[in-house]
């Protein structure tokens, strides 16, 4: 009698703590060897894009907070980058410092997310409970700044909403104190920690062909020793200003991108107490009436900004005609957006190019001829967050 | 970076005499144009050339202009990192016509056409696994073109009476209501052809 070998699928999720959301997995098993993988994605689809298309421009910015949750700052800026670059304008100085401020401690935000959830889904419980605290101390600067912890809506075409309050200059430069030290902890926990190399070295490995063809960006592109980063490749708002470094890896595995997070925390930290410390004085947003917003007082005297208050609330400024894609280094990766103005308050198209709907599909790949233990591994190295993936 | 992009503009033109519609660079962007039939063997070019360098897709995405006869556009972002240039690929196409896959040339293409055979209902010949992808199962329209309405179609909820979810034609309590703020007076120059063609007020 001839054995026969039979694969058995196993459907994973869509609700489960591993899957980083709501990810189903149709796996093919033979034995504990994966196969084959679908992802079925979608599951929290929202129609940001068909929803942009019936808002005003301002209006729309509030759906980019909602993409990639953990880090909603990062993604609202390559939307203003976008409005901004088609109605011409600049953002003063100051703005841009406000802007790479909060985008790095967005990149810490996310990064610390995704390392302590990676290390929850291959058995480590104590980093999630010791970067969750530094998560919360860095969202209480979020609301400070804009009055909410998550959803901010803080950048908007044209510079940031509101000057930053006083005192936060200082709070967040104490904060870059005492943060390395908190890395410090974590990597004594998981660095050298022989479980977690055990789960992460040499799993998922990319080479770097594969991993331009599969189009990857930001950490999954860096773990595979390309140095690319687009705050130095192509430079966006006043990241020239800044003295940085790209940390790449050597093995393209779990646990190089793993380092490579780590690091590019430290880097964001730098860049963080340089904003801080060269932070220049002046207007936060743009100073042109048509587009951004008048201060409070003015409301009370002025009949002029009283109008312009009126029109850009109710029907909002229009765009010149254009197409435009505009892409940002998010913590997740590259994220774009490619907007097409008709001249209208509306935007005529706008499509979001998510860096984890790439990386996400390249898990077939990834994962054949692995263990299905390997699979939480390297779903959470890849660092997917569901609100960006499906949009 | 402009210098360099006028460049490329000179490489590409004098390579793909023919088969290049249009090229043109605004925003510091360079846009290039080309019919449908030659999707292949341009993306390929793009790819392999030693001044081109092409070799990462950023995104595929499509375009719906509903009053045109050729109504989609579809848009092909690609990425050099050698030389650090972004080109943005557009072709225009009719409905329900077939438009060659890209698949075999990058494997990333796969989910980025399955989007856009979702949204647009625009099919890819040759594509090995064309599905939907971001709607529900058994989803039926194309949401992203301008005549499907931001309500949808049906809904979904939980029927206590057949203990199931259940679907069910959008009902409104309210007429969803488009409010119109661009004023007419405003003598913009922009702002009289809006109004022509302000085919979004009837859906």
């Amino acid at each position: 009698m001839v054995k026969k070998t039979k694969t058995m699928s196993l459907n994973f999720g869509p609700q489960h703590p591993a899957a980083h959301g709501v990810l189903r997995l149709i796996l093919e098993l033979d034995g504990e060897v994966v196969e084959k993988i679908d992802p079925h994605i979608g599951l929290l689809h929202r129609g940001t894009e068909k929803l942009i298309e019936h808002k005003t421009y301002l209006q729309a910015l509030p759906y980019f907070d909602r993409l990639d949750y953990v880090a909603p700052m990062n993604q609202e800026h390559a939307f203003a980058l976008a409005i901004e670059k088609l109605l011409k304008i600049e953002v003063p100085i100051r703005g841009q410092y406000i802007r790479v401020l909060f985008c790095e401690i967005g990149r810490i935000l996310s990064h610390i997310l995704n390392i302590t959830t990676q290390a929850l889904d291959v058995g480590a419980l104590t980093p999630a409970l010791w970067g969750f605290e530094e998560r919360e101390t860095l969202m209480t600067f979020y609301e400070r700044v804009s009055g909410s912890r998550l959803h901010a809506n803080y950048f908007r075409p044209g510079g940031v909403h509101k000057d930053l309050p006083t005192g936060l200059t200082n709070d967040i430069n104490d904060f870059c104190i005492k943060f390395p030290k908190v890395l410090d902890d974590l990597e004594t926990l998981l660095t050298d920690n022989r479980i977690f190399k055990q789960r992460n070295v040499n799993i998922g490995i990319v080479s770097k062909e594969e991993a331009i063809e599969h189009s990857f960006s930001g950490v999954m592109l860096r773990g595979s020793g390309i140095s690319w980063d687009l705050r130095k490749s192509q430079p966006y708002e006043c990241y020239n200003d800044f003295n940085f470094k790209i940390p790449i890896g050597k093995n393209g595995d779990c646990y190089d991108r793993y380092l490579c997070r780590i690091e590019e925390m430290r880097e964001s930290i730098k860049i963080i107490k340089e904003c801080i410390k060269n932070m220049p004085s002046g207007p936060v947003k743009s100073i042109d009436g048509k587009l951004t917003p008048p201060k409070r007082e003015n409301l009370k005297h002025s009949m002029e900004a009283l109008i312009h208050h009126f029109k850009l609330f109710s029907e909002g400024y229009r765009v010149p005609e254009g197409e435009i894609y505009t892409a940002v280094e998010a913590p997740k990766g590259e994220f774009g957006v490619f907007l097409i103005s008709d001249g209208s308050n509306k935007p005529y198209k706008c499509k979001i190019r998510a860096p984890g709907f790439s990386h996400l599909q390249s898990m077939d790949h990834l994962l054949k001829g692995h263990m299905l233990a390997d699979v939480p591994a390297v779903l959470g190295s890849l660092d997917i967050v569901f609100g960006e993936v499906d949009r | 970076m402009s210098i360099v992009l006028t460049d490329l503009e000179k490489t590409i033109n004098s390579q793909l005499t023919t088969a290049l519609k249009k090229s043109e660079i605004s925003f510091n962007q360079l846009f290039i144009e080309i019919n449908p039939e030659d999707l292949i063997s341009v993306i390929l070019f793009l790819k392999t050339n030693e001044k081109c360098k092409f070799r990462q897709l950023i995104d595929i995405t499509a375009v719906d202009y509903p009053g045109k006869l050729k109504r989609f556009k579809l848009v092909y972002l690609l990425l050099s990192h050698e030389n650090n240039l972004r080109i943005v690929i557009n072709v225009q196409i009719q409905d329900k016509t077939f438009i060659p896959s890209i698949t075999k040339i990058f494997p990333s293409a796969n989910w980025m056409e399955r989007e856009v055979f979702d949204m647009y209902g625009i099919s890819f010949k040759d594509h090995p696994d064309l599905r939907r992808i971001l709607t529900d199962y058994g989803f039926e329209g194309y949401p992203l073109r301008k005549d499907f309405p931001l309500t949808g179609h049906t809904e979904v909820r939980y029927s206590e009476k057949e203990k199931k979810v259940i679907t069910e034609p959008v009902k409104l309590d309210q007429d969803y209501r488009n409010f119109d703020f661009e004023s007419p007076w405003e003598g913009t120059k922009y702002n009289k052809t809006v109004i022509k063609k302000d085919h979004k007020k009837e859906s």
